[in-house]
């Protein structure tokens, strides 16, 4: 065991856990996080999507040993029920969801992108979220919400 | 009713515990609104606090369906608590069912309160199936009648106070009314509140006409949204229960195959206070937290006695077709159609294939159980609490009465996921350690072990045509294979956990002589859109072919396999229509033209036509004159279907590009028309549509379970091929087609059951190739075009 500490969405958390404890189940279990869920374990779904260090990472493979000190954002990290992101915002107002599964991958993976990329083409946008998975297939209203957001961010 | 008082951060104010004593303590005030969503929690964590007994709180209430307090119950501040049985998997049928009730109560939707799906509080409404949820609760019966009956009570009630008669008084934001004196009026909350109602649901409680809807027949934002977007909504992967330990399931390497050595010695030392778990052909093991759990699962060292080696996946269709142990049945047989195919002008004659494909939920399965002693409490995913109550019961040895089954959403499930195996996973779990336990399925374990797969179909169809085209004749055979099913009430042995341990699956009884069907039932639409469905002196089908005969063969399947979204009816539909398809293209006619001329139904004629007109359709016969044989080549394509024989009409354009010199095939736009009676929620039907739509194209482009002699081999989403969020899809276009005076209808599961058909049809259009075999993968597109000869219809 080893003692981590962790800056999540903006507040600092102290962890004592098994240093290749992939960052997820400290997200999801040491800190009851709902936003961080557990789809592949793999790196290939993004639903365990996490920001550290303003870069989206998949949390089922980013050992906690890796990112001690980061600065750690997940999807209720961005705003609340109240007063949403606006990438949150522009899903709410497209009703883009239907089991809500994916959308903590879906929405950081495009706000991370956004923030690195902010005059992304749309061709650049769909590479970005080519490896995002969805299996309700709400991908033209995500896809749509994301433009917008975009747009209205640029 | 033991204690489960997992929501620690409620806290009860004296005010509401003040006014729980005052309103008798019905369960319907253990509730309370978390913002616009309502949490519906622990029973015994309000005895607790209110110092009586969990016992003499669940007594009184009930959940007979009959009873109209089982549906509704009205606070003293007005507020309306709905229980409903049918749960919201992710369609929106939470909010949907929250309009109705505003509706037909005459109450804002906002003071509405909903609970779903918990065999402690909510009526048994056995299953959530997709494309039932709508007509279930939204035509006659059920919550729309409860809540027609509500009304009329309240009114009735208020008469009485207000010493009128019920004609005279009006009902506003739940105030009842005098016509024509405004100071005579009473609130719902004055009249009932806190109080039972006491009464049974009356089948003559009058609905309020759709002609005077004011809040169903709206697009009603989800009311899960913000809370979605935001990561504050709880689904089953984030229920977290006090003293809860981690569970993960270690699963033989094939089906079949049984536990002949557990070295428990091989895990000793680890971390975590790890626990192994044996249950005849059941293993898992249990530590403190969930990394632990998943590094002394995988350190297990267990051997396994193989099962049986599995049908080669080369010849797995005429396995199929030649598998001896079948079950044959016939929908339809005029008894005439040898006659009349020998005696037609032509025939056209084809066969097509569709593989197992997966529900693949986005999360692998989840469920929390919480078993002591004789009691047991699971929060699950299941699509249908109280009969995984019956079956948890039977896994776990204890009385159905002592369990309670509560739905948290899981990840999107499209029909038997892994959500009912996992319950028993974690309540065999919990049950050995005697605390609670989280289990969650591996992405493997899910792909192989988790999931009952859909079915793989072989089909063979062949029409005969008379001197002017027209079809006389259809012969429809098809071989599928199943192996459990939903686990229902006593068969936990259905699904894969129960399978282990030892509950035997549901098996196809042989029948090699099918007898002449008595009734028409096309809940699998084995029946094509085309024929009479002629039985007892009666069509009962959509066309006007009277020569038919509709064969299916069950045999029996080497994997489990349960209802994925639209079972059976998305293989029969993509073999029916693309086969209509291949007629018209034999006869030169255009395909919406030769549908209309074998069509005998109107609302589906009405949608064929809706859909040809926005899709601005291309009048003409496929293929598509004057496309290149290499590059990109575009072409269209259509489908239609009534949905389960009478649960949706629904009618699809597809237009494609297809790279001949990759295979690779690209939809571009996709056009759908759909009539299922009143529209309840325009955008929610939508989404249902898009996504429907766009899985239904997933699952024709990619997706394909696949085995070796011993293993399934697509175990990840590297190896089970999907679309992705990225991904460049087509564009949706929808005509929703109201019909206020009609029965609801399903909306689930209506244009999943064409997209393939219709993209199969638009590739026909493009190339001159015919694909008639699910996926299109760019290999198989490629190899059928490297074919090409001339027109690709089989003529015999």
């Amino acid at each position: 065991m080893s003692v981590f500490t962790l800056k999540v969405n903006g507040q600092s958390h102290t962890v004592d856990v098994d240093p290749t404890t992939p960052l997820l189940y400290v997200l999801s279990d040491d800190l009851a996080l709902k936003g961080p869920k557990f789809g592949c374990g793999l790196g290939q779904c993004g639903s365990c999507t996490a920001i550290v260090n303003g870069r989206a990472v998949r949390s089922c493979r980013t050992p906690v040993s890796t990112v001690n000190g980061a600065d750690i954002v997940t999807l209720e990290g961005l705003g609340t029920p109240e007063k949403p992101h606006p990438i949150q915002k522009a899903f709410i107002d497209a009703q883009a969801a239907q089991c809500g599964f994916c959308l903590n991958g879906v929405i950081l993976t495009a706000k991370a992108f956004l923030d690195q990329n902010p005059k992304a083409t749309d061709e650049q946008i769909h590479q970005a979220m080519s490896t995002v998975l969805c299996r309700c297939f709400t991908t033209t209203r995500m896809m749509a919400a994301i433009k917008k957001y975009a747009t209205e961010r640029a | 009713m033991k204690n489960n008082s997992r929501h620690q951060d409620m806290q009860l104010t004296e005010a509401a515990v003040t006014a729980l004593r005052e309103h008798g303590f019905s369960r319907r005030q253990f509730l309370k609104g978390s913002g616009a969503l309502v949490v519906a929690f622990s029973v015994a964590e309000f005895a607790d606090r209110l110092g009586i007994s969990p016992e003499k709180m669940l007594a009184q209430g009930g959940n007979t369906p009959q009873t109209l307090d089982s549906w509704i119950a009205i606070g003293a501040d007005g507020n309306v608590t709905v229980y409903t049985g049918r749960a919201d998997m992710g369609q929106g049928t939470f909010t949907v069912q929250a309009q109705l009730a505003a509706e037909e109560l005459s109450v804002p939707i906002n003071r509405i309160r909903m609970v779903e799906c918990d065999t402690a509080m909510t009526p048994d409404q056995g299953t959530s199936s997709g494309s039932q949820c709508h007509p279930v609760n939204f035509n006659h019966e059920n919550l729309a009648q409860a809540c027609a009956t509500a009304r009329e009570a309240l009114v009735s009630m208020a008469a009485t106070r207000l010493g009128a008669s019920a004609g005279d008084l009006n009902v506003v934001d739940g105030v009842i009314t005098h016509k024509t004196d405004a100071a005579k009026k009473v609130s719902y909350g004055e009249l009932l509140g806190g109080k039972r109602f006491e009464m049974t649901i009356k089948k003559d409680a009058k609905r309020k006409p759709v002609q005077n809807w004011t809040v169903l027949g709206r697009s009603v934002p989800r009311i899960d949204m913000p809370a979605l977007a935001t990561a504050r909504f709880e689904h089953v992967h984030n229920v977290r229960v006090p003293g809860m330990l981690h569970g993960r399931m270690v699963r033989p390497p094939s089906i079949g195959a049984t536990v002949a050595n557990v070295d428990e010695s091989s895990v000793a030392g680890m971390p975590g206070n790890v626990r192994v778990v044996v249950k005849k052909n059941l293993v898992g093991v249990v530590a403190d937290k969930p990394w632990q759990a998943l590094q002394a699962a995988e350190k297990l060292k267990v051997t396994w006695t193989p099962g049986p080696a599995l049908p080669r996946r080369a010849d797995f269709y005429n396995y199929l077709r030649n598998h001896p142990g079948r079950r044959d049945a016939y929908s339809v047989n005029s008894k005439d159609v040898d006659a009349k195919l020998q005696g037609a002008t032509q025939r056209v004659k084809a066969t097509y294939l569709h593989p197992y494909q997966m529900h693949g939920s986005l999360g692998s399965s989840c469920a929390v159980a919480d078993v002591s002693g004789s009691n047991a409490t699971v929060w699950s995913s299941t699509q249908a609490v109280y009969p995984l109550r019956g079956t948890t019961a039977m896994v776990l040895g204890l009385q159905p009465q002592n369990v309670r089954v509560i739905y948290v959403r899981g990840s999107g499930c499209y029909g038997l996921n892994g959500s009912d195996a996992v319950a028993y996973d974690a309540a065999i779990l919990s049950q050995a350690v005697g605390k609670p336990v989280r289990v969650q399925l591996t992405r493997k374990d899910e792909m192989v072990w988790g999931e009952n797969y859909g079915l793989p179909f072989v089909v063979d169809q062949q029409a005969g045509l008379d001197a002017n085209g027209n079809i006389v004749a259809w012969d429809y055979e098809t071989w599928s294979a199943t192996l459990g099913n939903r686990p229902g009430n006593n068969a936990p042995g259905n699904v894969a956990s129960g399978l282990l341990l030892g509950f035997a699956p549901q098996a196809v009884q042989p029948r090699a002589q099918a007898p002449d069907p008595q009734n028409f039932d096309n809940g699998n639409n084995a029946v094509p859109a085309y024929v009479t469905g002629r039985i007892g002196g009666k069509n009962n089908g959509t066309g006007v072919v009277a020569s038919e005969r509709v064969l299916t063969h069950t045999v029996p399947s080497p994997f489990l396999t349960g209802p994925l979204r639209s079972p059976a009816r998305l293989q029969n539909a993509f073999a029916q229509e693309c086969f209509m398809d291949e007629v018209a293209a034999q006869v030169k006619a255009d395909p919406v033209q030769y549908r209309l001329r074998h069509l005998s139904d109107p609302r589906l004629k009405d949608v064929v036509t809706d859909v040809a007109r926005k899709a601005n359709w291309d009048t003409r016969p496929s293929p598509k004159p004057g496309n290149a044989r290499t590059g990109i080549a575009s072409g269209r394509g259509m489908a239609c279907v009534l949905y389960e024989g009478d649960n949706g009409y629904v009618a699809l354009v597809a237009e494609v590009d297809v790279n001949q010199d990759t295979g690779a095939i690209r939809a571009k736009r996709i056009v759908v028309a759909q009539d299922v009676g009143p529209i309840s929620s325009p955008d929610g039907l939508r989404n249902q549509l898009e996504g429907g739509a766009l899985q239904g194209l997933s699952r024709a482009l990619g997706e394909e379970v696949t085995w070796d002699d011993q293993k399934i081999t697509s175990i990840d989403w590297a190896t089970y091929k999907t679309l992705y969020v990225g991904s460049n899809v087509p564009t949706i276009e929808s005509v929703l087609v109201d019909r206020p005076d009609s029965e609801a209808m399903g909306a689930g599961e209506t244009a999943i059951t064409i997209v393939a058909a219709a993209i199969g049809n638009a590739v026909f259009d493009a190339t001159g190739v015919r694909i008639r075999e699910v996926p299109f993968t760019p290999e198989r597109v490629k190899a059928a075009l490297a074919q090409r000869t001339g027109n690709q219809t089989a003529q015999v």
